[in-house]
């Protein structure tokens, strides 16, 4: 997958990323509408489909609302790159098959608006546009398999 | 090497021993959902096309985040979940009129034990560890898979062990003490990893031990865990209607880090804006006016909660320009304070009682907060806009410090009003 870069700072939390005023309803294209609004009320104009979400430290702490991730995922957002994720958010993202690399120097080495490529099978991501490449530690074969899937519903459909 | 608690539990549970890292797939004792998780997970289940769920008893629905309903879509998805109940025969779906804050609700009907294996999707499931269970919140598509299963993954988490010293000063509870940890070790301290607690934990009472593990997720951890004792037999005794099982850490178990907390040091804390670990000492607080107090929530919603805020309130009138609420966690609580006389005190004192919600605690409703505004709770995230506006403020404390602070209009200690 290959997008735009949108760039955030640490321990975004689930709360700024779909806030609860909102979780009156499950319905992802309303919930893309409000998608870190609390944050960055030009979220919404900027992001394109495809485009990959860089963060920081700890990002998806808080509430374990999937709300979040399906936001982001609705909005249109491909992929998340980020220092380290909160452990719901982490096994949300994965749940509902949203592609997400934790690679400390990746997110240091990529600036808002920059455009990454992403191999989420091997974890490499290049930054066409400073031409450097770095590597992700690849997932266990277990959550592969889920995200071959396309998240765990489908998974556990197969095995049932 | 030996194992963790949290290790001990997930061994016998999948009948080998576990190495932290790896990946397994776990039977669980309880499943859980509210009214803003459940009905996803519902959705969910229904894509799997299972006919029913792997067991009536051992799921747990309880409404609790917008009801009683605050408006038309909230009363949409608590019927989501009604209706899903009725049709598969779910036992513990809880109405309004039985229902409590879920965490608060589910240890006191007996339906999490010690041993257990519960996940519930809501991050603050890992309050279940002050039963010496190994319990953790996850999301809505966990829950759908667990309810057609019965079963969930995890990764084996290794552990941080809290070995705890002492006794508490007076006014400084299990809120204070989990505050003051994550101030110590940040909102990301415990990431994917236990904390287990042992020591003096003799010191702390059962609401105490809940509220400490309430918390171990704004410290990131994936479960916080006590040691079982007499005083959990004692909780647990009446209320269990199943068997359980006790476990016990391996003398040699492995543990990534080891802090000693003296509870003898730990004065009242305060959390200020916007993370649960920006935390003072409340003799470096300073004066900050604040314009609403929260009693109440899945954190300090207890009895015990409600017994130190009567005992501060009694006699006293809230300060004029502070709205205060109190929020009883369950009906079983609500009914204790009434029978206690506390309801009649806090009203007199100038309170407003509510029906057990998860309400304004994650901003949902009855006391949001406008632009500008401050409020303290004694609820358990202050993010921006946790609480309404975005451009309002969450302070963290004790029940007795929002109590003490409601009465002087700004956060001070106990001991200023007494």
């Amino acid at each position: 997958m290959q997008g735009k870069a949108i760039k955030y700072g640490d321990n975004i939390d689930t709360d700024v990323i779909i806030p609860a005023r909102y979780l009156n309803t499950s319905d992802p294209q309303e919930l893309a509408q409000h998608c870190m609004e609390d944050l960055d009320k030009e979220f919404k104009n900027k992001v394109q489909e495809g485009d990959i979400l860089v963060v920081g430290e700890n990002f998806g702490s808080g509430s374990s609302r999937e709300h979040a991730p399906i936001a982001i995922k609705a909005s249109g957002i491909s992929c998340i790159i980020a220092k380290s994720f909160a452990r719901i958010f982490f096994r949300n993202a994965i749940n509902i098959g949203l592609p997400i690399l934790e690679c400390r120097e990746a997110v240091e080495g990529i600036e808002e608006g920059d455009i990454v490529l992403v191999d989420t099978d091997n974890g490499s991501i290049k930054n066409l546009t400073k031409g450097t490449e770095f590597k992700a530690q690849p997932f266990p074969d277990f959550i592969k398999e889920i995200m071959k899937y396309g998240g765990l519903i489908n998974y556990v459909r197969e095995k049932v | 090497m030996g194992l963790t608690l949290t290790q001990k539990i997930l061994s016998a549970k999948i009948g080998r021993e576990v190495k932290a890292g790896e990946l397994i797939e776990v039977d669980v004792d309880m499943v859980l959902g509210n009214d803003v998780t459940a009905p996803v997970a519902i959705k969910e289940f229904e894509k799997i096309g299972k006919e029913e769920v792997f067991d009536k008893t051992r799921i747990a629905l309880v409404p609790d985040h917008f009801v009683p309903n605050k408006d038309i879509k909230s009363a949409e998805q608590v019927n989501i979940m009604r209706k899903f109940a009725k049709k598969h025969g779910i036992v513990n779906f809880f109405e309004v009129g039985q229902m409590g804050i879920e965490h608060a609700l589910l240890p006191e009907k007996g339906l999490v034990l010690p041993g257990d294996v519960v996940i519930g999707a809501d991050s603050h499931t890992c309050t279940y560890g002050a039963l010496t269970c190994f319990s953790t919140g996850v999301g809505s598509t966990d829950m759908a898979a667990a309810m057609a299963t019965g079963k969930a993954w995890f990764k084996v988490p290794e552990a941080i062990k809290f070995v705890l010293k002492g006794d508490l000063q007076k006014w400084v509870s299990g809120k204070d003490v989990i505050l003051y940890i994550i101030g110590k070790i940040g909102v990301d301290g415990a990431l994917y990893k236990s904390m287990e607690f042992t020591g003096n934990i003799k010191a702390l009472s059962m609401d105490d031990r809940f509220t400490i593990a309430n918390m171990a997720i704004e410290a990131g951890a994936k479960n916080g865990i006590f040691d079982f004792d007499e005083i959990t037999e004692a909780y647990v005794k009446g209320r269990a209607k199943r068997e359980y099982k006790i476990f016990e850490r391996d003398v040699d178990a492995e543990y990534s880090e080891v802090y000693e907390i003296n509870l003898d040091e730990i004065k009242p804390q305060v959390a200020f804006p916007h993370l649960p670990e920006n935390t003072r000492n409340i003799d470096e607080v300073g004066k900050v006016k604040i314009d609403q107090v929260v009693i109440g929530s899945c954190t300090n919603g207890r009895i015990s909660d409600m017994e130190i805020a009567y005992k501060i309130l009694k006699g006293k009138k809230v300060h004029p320009d502070v709205r205060l609420l109190i929020f009883p966690a369950t009906q079983e609580i609500y009914l204790e304070c009434v029978k206690r006389g506390y309801i009649e005190e806090f009203i007199k004192a100038g309170a407003a009682v509510s029906t057990p919600t998860c309400g304004p605690c994650l901003g949902g409703h009855i006391g949001i907060l406008a632009k500008g505004e401050r409020a303290l709770a004694t609820t358990n995230r202050n993010f921006v806009g946790r609480m309404g506006h975005p451009e309002s403020e969450v302070y963290l404390s004790s029940p007795a410090v929002a109590a003490a602070s409601a009465i002087a209009g700004y956060i001070v200690s106990p001991e200023e009003v007494e």
